[in-house]
């Protein structure tokens, strides 16, 4: 076994605290009794750096320009994904809902924090705060307006609550004023937190 | 299994909180809600989380419930909807 | 009685903290762990106990913890429980890689 497993370098100055020492040694263990290899470690960091919202956005952004895309995004989201060469690992079944100008979806895990990692990464720090998984379900409006999103009374609000194996990605509307832009340029509006659905997509005049 | 639901149909949430994991929260428990959709069966997280094989997989389902019956101080719209997914072995017929 | 980590319309919760911060090499190594075990290769672990452990925590500590020291106490449970690790060992092994710095 190599002496120093680690592939990046530890900061020179900066101290190692308790539970960096434990995930060393529980990795150390781990590759001693051949149950994962370093290399093995290091490729799963990449894989899941690999994982971006720059992936769901680009979904999004097909599903906006290609009504069939849509369609079949809905009845069957991970075989849809793997359509464009993306593919969402094994942990979960991707479940896409759309929102419209009548039905806004936004997504929570009150007991744990279960996120479409497969598509877009590591979920942000907020959506893994006791606050906001206490909140999202109760009081959702609040919580919305408190990501500077105001939804008219009129418009039906969906929460869901991800208890199971099911990671709901939210499609958000379209924005208006962007007729005749390209896939690309639309996948930019797509921002994570309108694929979590605390936020619409971005305008294009904001950009 | 086959599944005993369909979409539409209103179920009741069961009350429990049994030793062990499971992944029914206590604020639905006992709610009155309707089959959203049915997703087919997966293994049951109660016995996977103990090293079991999960097996037989169990039905489970969307289930759609109104805010307003969920929390009495509910201040949103009346139209405003939880969804969540809950396993049939946690569900009766309302 | 509601457990610690069934928090949907928890009493008395505050505002949203939106900073962010990017994952350190560590956090990402303890995901990195997680996920070989629970992968379907290896299988060592299931993502279920993951939570079953994390969920056992002491009240206190579970509201206290970062997310990544939630996951690790996790990876340690499950694996003492398995046979795979003891904490002792793990004791062991951290005393012996600090001493080497």
């Amino acid at each position: 076994m190599r002496e120093d497993h680690h592939d990046q370098p530890h900061a020179p100055d900066h101290p190692m605290t308790e539970f960096e020492w434990r995930v060393d040694a529980v990795q150390a263990l781990l590759i001693e009794k051949g149950v994962i290899t370093a290399d093995e470690v290091r490729r799963a960091v990449e894989e899941m750096d690999a994982r971006t919202p720059a992936q769901g956005a680009r979904v999004v952004a097909r599903a906006w320009v290609d009504p069939a895309f849509k369609a079949r995004l809905l009845a069957d989201a991970k075989a849809t994904i793997a359509e464009i060469g993306i593919t969402v690992g094994f942990d979960a079944t991707i479940v896409a809902v759309e929102n419209t100008e009548k039905v806004h979806h936004a997504v929570v895990c009150t007991l744990c924090s279960c996120y479409p990692r497969g598509l877009l990464g590591y979920p942000p720090d907020w959506y893994k705060s006791l606050n906001y998984r206490s909140r999202a379900v109760v009081e959702p409006r609040s919580v919305l307006s408190e990501f500077g999103l105001e939804l008219r009374s009129d418009v039906e609000v969906r929460v869901l609550d991800s208890t199971a194996d099911m990671r709901y990605l939210v499609i958000p509307v379209r924005p208006a004023g962007t007729e005749g832009m390209s896939e690309e340029e639309l996948a930019d509006l797509v921002t994570r937190d309108s694929m979590i659905g605390v936020a619409q997509a971005r305008t294009p005049a904001l950009r | 299994m086959s599944a005993r639901f369909k979409a539409g149909d209103r179920v009741r949430v069961r009350v429990g909180s049994p030793p062990g994991h499971f992944r029914t929260p206590a604020y639905v428990q006992d709610k009155i809600g309707a089959v959203e959709r049915f997703h087919g069966d997966y293994r049951n997280p109660e016995s996977l989380a103990y090293g079991g094989d999960g097996l037989p997989r169990r039905p489970l389902y969307l289930v759609r419930f109104p805010q307003s019956q969920l929390w009495p101080k509910y201040t949103g719209p009346a139209r405003d909807q939880l969804l969540m997914d809950i396993f049939e072995h946690w569900l009766e017929p309302a | 009685m509601t457990r610690v980590h069934d928090r949907g319309g928890w009493p008395g919760s505050g505002p949203i903290d939106k900073s962010e911060h990017d994952l350190s090499w560590w956090e990402k190594r303890t995901d990195a762990i997680a996920s070989l075990l629970m992968s379907p290769e290896k299988r060592v672990m299931r993502v279920d106990e993951l939570r079953r452990a994390i969920e056992d925590m002491e009240p206190a500590r579970y509201e206290q913890s970062r997310y990544y020291a939630k996951w690790l106490h996790a990876i340690e449970t499950i694996m003492a429980e398995k046979g795979v690790l003891t904490r002792e060992e793990i004791d062991r092994k951290v005393r012996e890689l600090s001493a080497r710095r």
